[in-house]
C-alpha cells in the first residue's frame, strides 16, 4: 500500500508542477500589458508605469518570477488580487464552501437518485421500465446545463414562484458564516426560517448541477450490475434459489460498487466544471462564479491561484479515489 | 480492447471489408435509438446545408415593428414568424437552421482537430516509448487535470473571445483523450505478429506507425471521436453562453441563448428554442455514439 | 397577487427581524464586489459607493446632483492671493461611528486629515504599503505628489495645504472619494494590535452610514450612524445585495427584493417605466465618446475636412442602433451634466450632401482611412465594432472608404497614442472629479499630446485659455473660459464627438429623496421609504 501511495504520489508532483507552470505562463502569453490595463483610457506616465511593474514583479526575469511564485505557494502564499488586493487563497477559503456545500448535495441527489435506478434498470433489462431510465439518463447526460437551469428558473421561479431566482439565503437573514455550509449555518443561527430560505435556495442549483452525474452514475451502475449479474457466482447463487433481493443485495450490488465509485469520484472534475455555469446561472457566490468573473475583469493572479488550486483540489481527490479503490479491490495495489 | 474483432483482417479483401460493413450495420441497426439518432443527425446536416434555401428570414436582419413576437400558435403570434421573434426583431427559427450550420461546423473542425492531433501524438508516444512517451503523458496528465470547460475558458481569455479560439480551446482540452487511447493501442498491437512481419519486410518507422498499426486501433477512435463531437458542441455553447465563445450577432445557439437570457421571464420562446436545438443535437449524436460503441466494441455485443 | 405577498411578507420579516416595529431598511441591488473598502486604494464606483459614500465623508461633498463642490467636514475654507495656499476650517463636534469592532473616544481634528493624505503621500508612513501589490491609484492620477507641497496642522481645527503652483480643479479632487477622511485614532489601534489589513475590510469613519458586515460577494450591511453630523439617516438599515446580472436585479426589483438598481438592460427600460410599482430617472452620464483624428496627419490637418466628416456621421443611429435610445448625440466635449456646458453651441448638421461639397471644395478625393473600434464595452460605447460599421456607411455616403481595425485592449491604449498613429481613433472618458479641466485640458491640450490627446491637437489659442482656467480660483470667471474652449473645439473639430450615455435608475414607487449623481455614485444619505 505504502509503495502504491509512493508511486501515486511521483507521478502526481511533477503534474503538479507542470500544473503550476501551465497556470503560471498564461498571465505572460497575454498580448498586451496588464499593468496598463489597470488604468484603461488613462494614460499612464512611464514612472508610475514602472513602479507598478516593479510592485507586482514583472520587471524581474521570468524564471526568477516562477520560482518566486512557487516558494511564496509552498508557504501557502497564493499572490493578491490585483483587483481586490486581497490574498487569493483568503477569497478562496471564503468561497470554496458554497462550492463544496452544491457540490455536495448535487452528488447526494445524483448518488441517490442514479445508483437506484441503474440497479432497477439492470434488473429488468430490456424492459420498458429499463429504456424510459436510459433513455432519460441519455437525455440528462446530453444536457447542455446552463439552458436547464434557465427553463427550470422560468417554470419555478417565473410561472409557480416557489423558488427564489438567486443567491444562497433571503438577505432578511444574517448571521456570521461558522461552518461556510448554508444549510448548518441557518440552523446554527436559530432564526426562524432561516433554514427554509437556504433550503429553497439550493434546490434547483442541485438539480442543475447534479443532472450529468445523475445521468452517468445511473448509466455507469446499469453496465456494473449487468456484468456482475452475468458472472458465474450470480446464476449460481440464484440457480440456489436465493430470493432476487439477497442475489441484487448481498452479492451483486457489492462488486458492482466498485466502478461506480470511480465513477462518482471522476465526476468531481465535472462537478467543478459544471459549477461554472451553474453557478452563474444563479448567482451563486462560489468559486466558479468567482472564476468567471475573474475572466471578465482580467484579473490574471486570480485566474493563475484558483486554476491551480482547483487543479490540485481534482488531483487529491482522484488520489483518494484510487486509494479507496486500490482498498476495494487489492488486485490492482501491484 | 475493442481491437481484437478488427485487428484480424490486415489484409482487407474488398469482400471481407464489405462483409465486416453489413455485420457493422447489423450490430448498429439493432440498436433503435441508434438508428433514429443517425436519422435526426442527418437531417441537422441537411438543414446546415440548404439554410440559405429553406430559412424564411435572413438570421441577422432586425425587423424592429416585430420585436419579441411570440411562437405562431400562441396569442399575437404570426405565421411569418414560426417560432417568434427575438429581442431585436430577428426570425428565431431562421437563426436556429443557420445556427445549425455552425454547430456542425464547430463540431466537425474540433473533432478533427483533437482527432488528428491525439492520433499523431498518441502514436508517437505508444510506438517510441522511453521518455518521448514520458514527457507527452505527463503533458496529457498536466491537461487533464484542469476541469475541461474552465481551461478552455481561461484559454480562449487569454487568446481573446472568438468562435475561432473557443474551437482551438476546446480541441485543445479534448485531445488528451485521443492520445491516451491510441497510445494504448498502439502499444497492444505493436507486438503482434503482423506489425513484426512488416519489421522484417523493411517497412520504415513511418509506414509502421501510420500505415500498419493505426488502422487497427480504429474502433476505439471513432467511438472516442463522436463522444468529442457532441463535447465540442456542448463546450462551444457554454462558452458562447458564458460571453467567450462567437460573438453577437452570429446566430450561435449558445449565444443566442446569453443574449436572451435577460428576457427569460418574459419570452420564454427565446430562452427555449435554442437550447432545445442543442440538445437535440447533442442527443442524436451521443444516441449514434452509443450505437457505434455496441456494433464496434465486442464486450457489449450481445451474444 | 403572488408578487405583492412576496413583498408584504419580505416587509413583515423584515420588521421582526430588526426588533423594532418601525425599523425601515433600504435594499440596494448593487452590481458587483467591492474591490475593498479602503476608497484611496481603488477605482472603481462600485466600490465608492460601498465605501466612500456609506462610511466616510470628505472636506468637501459634491452637491446633490451637480459636480460642485460644497462644504463636508470642512465648515470654510479660504484660497491665498496667489492661489497655493488652501487652508480648511473643520467642522466641530463631528463624531466617528461606534461599532461593535471599535469604540472612538475622540471627535473628528486636524490629525485624521492629515493621517488620511500623508498615508498616500508619503512614504515613510507606516500606512503606505499596508495593503500588498495596492498604490494610491487616484492619489497619483490626479498628480497630487506632484502638486502638493505640504500639508500643515494649524491648530486642531485647521488644515493648510500647499500646492507647487496654481490649480483650480484641487477643490474638486479633494471632494473625490480617495480624498476620505479616515480616523487615526481607529488606524493607530489597528497598527498597535498588528492588524492593519482590517481597515481596508471593516471601514469606520463620519459618514451617514455605519459599516456592520460585508458576506463576499453576496451582500454589505449597514446600519445610520445615530450621531452623523448632519442628522440621523431616515433609513435604518442599508443592504448592498450585490446582484451581478442585470436581468437579476430587474427580476428583484420587481419583486420587491431590492429597493433602488443601477445599470439595467437597455432593453428592460420601456418596460420598467410603464410599470405601476417603478420609477425611473435617467440623465446624461459624466462621459464623451468620440472619434478622434490625427490632426497632424493629412488630410485630417485640414478642418474643412475634420468637419465635413463630422457633418457625415450620422450619432442619432449610432445611439439608436449600440444603446437602444440609452444615449444622448453630444455636441460638446463636456457632458450636459457639467457645469460650464456651453448650451449655445449648434451641432454639426447631419447632412452627407454638404459634406460631400466640402470635401470636395477642400480638394480631396478618394479618401480612404482607417477607423479604430475598441474590442471592449465601455460605459460610453457599448459596441465600437457596430458604431465603427455604421460609420463607415456613413462615410461610404460621401465617397469616403473606411477600414474597421482593433487591437487587444491594452495594445489599442498604446498604439492609439503613437503621434504618427494611421487613423480616426474611436475612444471615450469618464470623468474623474466633475471640473471640466478633467475633460477639456486632460484630453485636448498641448501637454497631453501623445497620451490622451488622441487627436495629437496643439491649439495655441485652445491651450491659453484652459490653462489659464485651470488656474484661476473664481468660478464665474472659469466658467466663462471654459465656454469659449468649447467654441474653439467645435470651430476645429479635432474630434466627432459621439454621444453621452444616459446613467438610468429605476427604483420603487416608495422611494423617496434619491438624487441621481451626475458623477455617476450611487448615495443613499436621505433617501428614505414612503409608507
Amino acid at each position: 500500500m505504502v509503495r502504491f501511495l509512493l508511486g501515486r504520489l511521483a507521478v502526481l508532483i511533477p503534474t503538479f508542477i507542470g500544473v503550476s507552470i501551465i497556470a503560471f505562463s498564461f498571465i505572460r502569453l497575454l498580448p498586451g500589458d496588464p499593468v496598463a490595463l489597470l488604468s484603461g483610457e488613462r494614460v499612464m506616465s512611464p514612472e508610475r508605469h514602472a513602479q507598478i511593474s516593479a510592485q507586482l514583479g514583472f520587471d524581474r526575469p521570468i524564471v526568477v518570477q516562477y520560482l518566486d511564485y512557487i516558494w511564496g505557494i509552498l508557504q501557502g502564499d497564493f499572490g493578491t488580487s490585483i483587483v481586490t488586493k486581497r490574498p487569493i487563497l483568503d477569497q478562496f477559503s471564503a468561497l470554496f464552501p458554497a462550492t463544496l456545500e452544491l457540490a455536495t448535495c448535487a452528488i447526494i441527489f445524483a448518488v441517490v437518485l442514479g445508483i437506484p435506478a441503474g440497479i432497477f434498470a439492470a434488473i429488468k433489462r430490456g424492459s420498458f421500465f429499463d429504456q424510459t431510465i436510459m433513455g432519460t439518463a441519455l437525455v440528462g447526460y446530453s444536457m447542455p446545463i446552463f439552458w436547464w437551469g434557465l427553463l427550470l428558473i422560468i417554470f419555478f421561479s417565473g410561472t409557480l414562484q416557489w423558488t427564489p431566482v438567486s443567491g444562497r439565503i433571503s438577505l432578511l437573514y444574517f448571521f456570521p458564516p461558522v461552518t461556510g455550509f448554508m444549510l448548518i449555518d441557518s440552523l446554527l443561527s436559530g432564526q426562524a426560517g432561516a433554514f427554509k430560505s437556504a433550503a429553497s435556495h439550493l434546490i434547483l442549483p442541485t438539480i442543475v448541477l447534479g443532472t450529468i452525474p445523475l445521468a452517468v452514475i445511473a448509466r455507469q451502475t446499469r453496465s456494473a450490475m449487468l456484468e456482475v449479474l452475468s458472472e458465474d457466482y450470480v446464476r449460481t447463487a440464484r440457480a440456489k434459489g436465493l430470493s432476487p433481493f439477497r442475489v441484487v443485495g448481498i452479492h451483486a450490488l457489492r462488486n458492482a460498487m466498485i466502478p461506480v465509485i470511480t465513477t462518482i469520484g471522476l465526476q468531481v472534475g465535472v462537478m467543478l466544471a459544471g459549477a461554472i455555469l451553474t453557478e452563474t446561472i444563479f448567482s451563486w457566490p462560489g468559486i466558479g462564479k468567482w472564476m468567471v468573473d475573474s475572466v471578465f475583469r482580467r484579473d490574471y493572479p486570480v485566474i493563475q491561484g484558483g486554476l491551480l488550486l482547483i487543479a490540485a483540489i481534482i488531483m487529491i481527490v482522484n488520489l483518494i479515489v484510487d486509494l479507496l479503490y486500490g482498498l476495494i479491490n487489492p488486485r490492482i495495489r501491484h | 480492447m475493442a481491437n481484437n474483432a478488427v485487428n484480424a483482417t490486415t489484409s482487407a479483401e474488398p469482400s471481407t471489408r464489405s462483409r465486416r460493413a453489413a455485420e457493422f450495420w447489423f450490430y448498429f441497426s439493432e440498436n433503435k435509438g441508434a438508428v433514429i439518432g443517425l436519422f435526426v443527425f442527418l437531417l441537422l446536416v441537411v438543414v446546415a446545408l440548404l439554410a440559405p434555401l429553406i430559412a424564411p428570414h435572413d438570421p441577422t436582419q432586425q425587423y424592429r415593428d416585430s420585436i419579441l413576437v411570440p411562437p405562431f400558435w400562441q396569442e399575437g403570434g404570426s405565421a411569418s414568424f414560426l417560432l417568434g421573434s427575438d429581442q431585436v426583431g430577428r426570425d428565431i427559427l431562421s437563426r436556429l437552421i443557420y445556427g445549425a450550420q455552425y454547430s456542425l461546423f464547430i463540431g466537425v473542425i474540433v473533432t478533427l482537430l483533437a482527432l488528428v492531433g491525439g492520433i499523431v501524438i498518441g502514436v508517437i508516444a505508444g510506438y517510441a516509448r522511453g521518455w518521448v512517451d514520458t514527457v507527452i503523458m505527463r503533458v496529457m496528465d498536466i491537461i487533464l487535470a484542469f476541469p475541461s470547460l474552465l481551461l478552455a475558458l481561461v484559454l480562449v481569455a487569454v487568446l481573446g473571445p472568438g468562435l475561432t479560439n473557443a474551437m482551438i480551446a476546446i480541441a485543445l482540452v479534448l485531445q488528451p483523450h485521443f492520445v491516451r487511447l491510441t497510445r494504448a493501442a498502439v502499444m497492444a498491437e505493436k507486438t503482434r505478429d503482423y506489425v513484426t512481419a512488416a519489421k522484417v519486410a523493411g517497412a520504415g518507422h513511418f509506414r509502421l506507425m501510420f500505415v500498419t498499426i493505426l488502422p487497427n486501433c480504429m474502433a476505439p477512435l471513432i467511438v472516442q471521436a463522436t463522444l468529442s463531437f457532441s463535447n465540442a458542441i456542448l463546450d462551444a455553447a457554454a462558452l458562447g453562453f458564458l460571453g467567450m465563445g462567437a460573438q453577437p450577432p452570429t446566430p450561435e445557439w449558445g449565444t443566442m441563448l446569453a443574449e436572451a437570457r435577460e428576457f427569460i421571464l418574459r419570452a420564454w420562446w427565446v430562452v427555449t428554442f435554442p437550447g432545445l436545438a442543442i440538445l437535440v443535437t447533442v442527443l442524436a449524436i451521443n444516441l449514434v455514439g452509443d450505437g457505434l460503441r455496441d456494433a464496434l466494441d465486442p464486450k457489449l455485443k450481445r451474444s | 397577487m403572488l408578487k405583492k405577498m412576496t413583498f408584504a411578507a419580505a416587509l413583515a420579516a423584515a420588521t421582526i427581524l430588526s426588533g423594532a416595529a418601525n425599523a425601515k431598511t433600504f435594499v440596494y441591488c448593487s452590481e458587483g464586489s467591492p474591490e475593498g473598502f479602503d476608497p484611496g486604494l481603488y477605482t472603481a464606483g462600485t466600490t465608492f459607493d460601498a465605501a466612500a459614500h456609506t462610511v466616510y465623508n470628505r472636506l468637501l461633498e459634491f452637491k446633490k446632483g451637480t459636480t460642485e463642490t460644497e462644504p463636508g467636514l470642512a465648515e470654510s475654507y479660504e484660497v491665498s492671493d496667489d492661489g497655493l495656499e488652501y487652508t480648511f476650517k473643520l467642522r466641530p463636534g463631528v463624531k466617528f461611528q461606534t461599532t461593535d469592532f471599535f469604540t472612538p473616544t475622540r471627535e473628528l481634528n486636524a490629525d485624521d486629515v492629515i493621517f488620511s493624505f500623508d498615508r498616500q503621500m508619503n512614504s515613510e508612513n507606516p500606512w503606505n504599503q499596508y495593503v500588498a501589490g495596492g498604490s494610491w491609484e487616484y492619489f497619483a492620477g490626479m498628480g497630487f505628489p506632484e502638486l502638493i507641497e505640504s500639508i500643515e496642522k494649524v491648530d486642531d481645527m485647521t488644515v493648510k495645504f500647499k500646492l507647487k503652483r496654481k490649480e483650480a480643479p484641487f477643490l474638486a479632487n479633494v471632494a473625490m472619494p480617495f480624498a476620505s477622511v479616515m480616523s487615526k485614532e481607529y488606524a493607530d489601534k489597528l497598527e498597535a494590535d498588528g492588524n492593519m489589513a482590517q481597515l481596508n475590510q471593516k471601514p469606520l469613519g463620519t459618514g451617514p452610514f455605519q459599516f456592520v458586515a460585508y458576506q463576499q460577494d453576496a451582500a454589505i450591511r449597514y446600519k445610520a450612524h445615530p450621531d452623523y453630523w448632519n442628522g440621523k439617516q431616515p433609513i435604518d438599515d442599508l443592504v448592498f445585495a450585490i446582484t451581478t446580472d442585470a436581468a437579476v436585479r430587474y427580476q428583484k426589483l420587481q419583486a420587491g427584493e431590492c429597493h433602488l438598481m443601477p445599470y439595467p438592460n437597455a432593453a428592460d427600460v420601456e418596460a420598467m417605466k410603464a410599470n405601476d410599482d417603478l420609477k425611473v430617472m435617467e440623465q446624461p452620464g459624466l462621459n464623451v465618446a468620440y472619434l478622434a483624428f490625427n490632426t497632424t496627419q493629412a488630410p485630417f490637418d485640414k478642418v474643412e475636412v475634420r468637419k465635413a466628416l463630422s457633418m457625415a456621421v450620422n450619432k442619432q443611429a449610432i445611439v439608436d442602433a449600440v444603446f437602444q435610445g440609452a444615449a444622448t448625440p453630444a455636441k460638446n466635449p463636456i457632458p450636459p451634466t457639467m457645469w460650464s456646458y456651453n448650451e449655445s453651441i449648434q451641432d454639426d448638421p447631419y447632412d452627407p450632401e454638404a459634406a460631400k461639397k466640402m470635401l470636395e471644395d477642400a480638394g480631396v478625393t478618394d479618401l480612404s482611412m482607417k477607423i479604430w473600434a475598441m474590442p471592449v464595452a465601455r460605459p460610453y460605447m457599448l459596441n465600437a465594432r457596430r458604431a465603427a460599421e455604421l460609420m463607415q456607411e456613413d462615410f461610404a455616403k460621401i465617397g469616403v472608404d473606411v477600414e474597421i481595425v482593433s487591437y487587444e485592449w491594452a495594445e489599442y491604449l498604446d498604439r492609439s497614442k503613437a503621434k504618427d498613429r494611421d487613423g480616426a481613433v474611436m475612444l471615450g472618458w469618464t470623468g474623474d472629479n466633475g471640473d471640466p479641466d478633467n475633460f477639456l485640458d486632460t484630453l485636448l491640450g498641448c501637454d497631453a499630446v501623445g497620451g490622451n490627446n488622441r487627436a495629437q491637437w496643439c491649439n495655441q489659442e485652445y491651450d491659453d485659455l484652459v490653462t489659464k482656467a485651470k488656474e484661476t480660483t473664481d468660478q464665474a470667471e472659469r466658467t466663462k473660459l471654459y465656454e469659449e474652449a468649447q467654441v474653439i473645439f467645435k470651430r476645429e473639430a479635432p474630434w466627432v464627438t459621439i454621444d453621452h450615455s444616459l446613467s438610468v435608475v429605476p427604483m420603487r414607487k416608495e422611494v423617496t429623496g434619491f438624487v441621481q449623481s451626475p458623477l455617476g455614485d450611487f448615495a443613499f444619505d436621505g433617501v428614505d421609504l414612503a409608507e
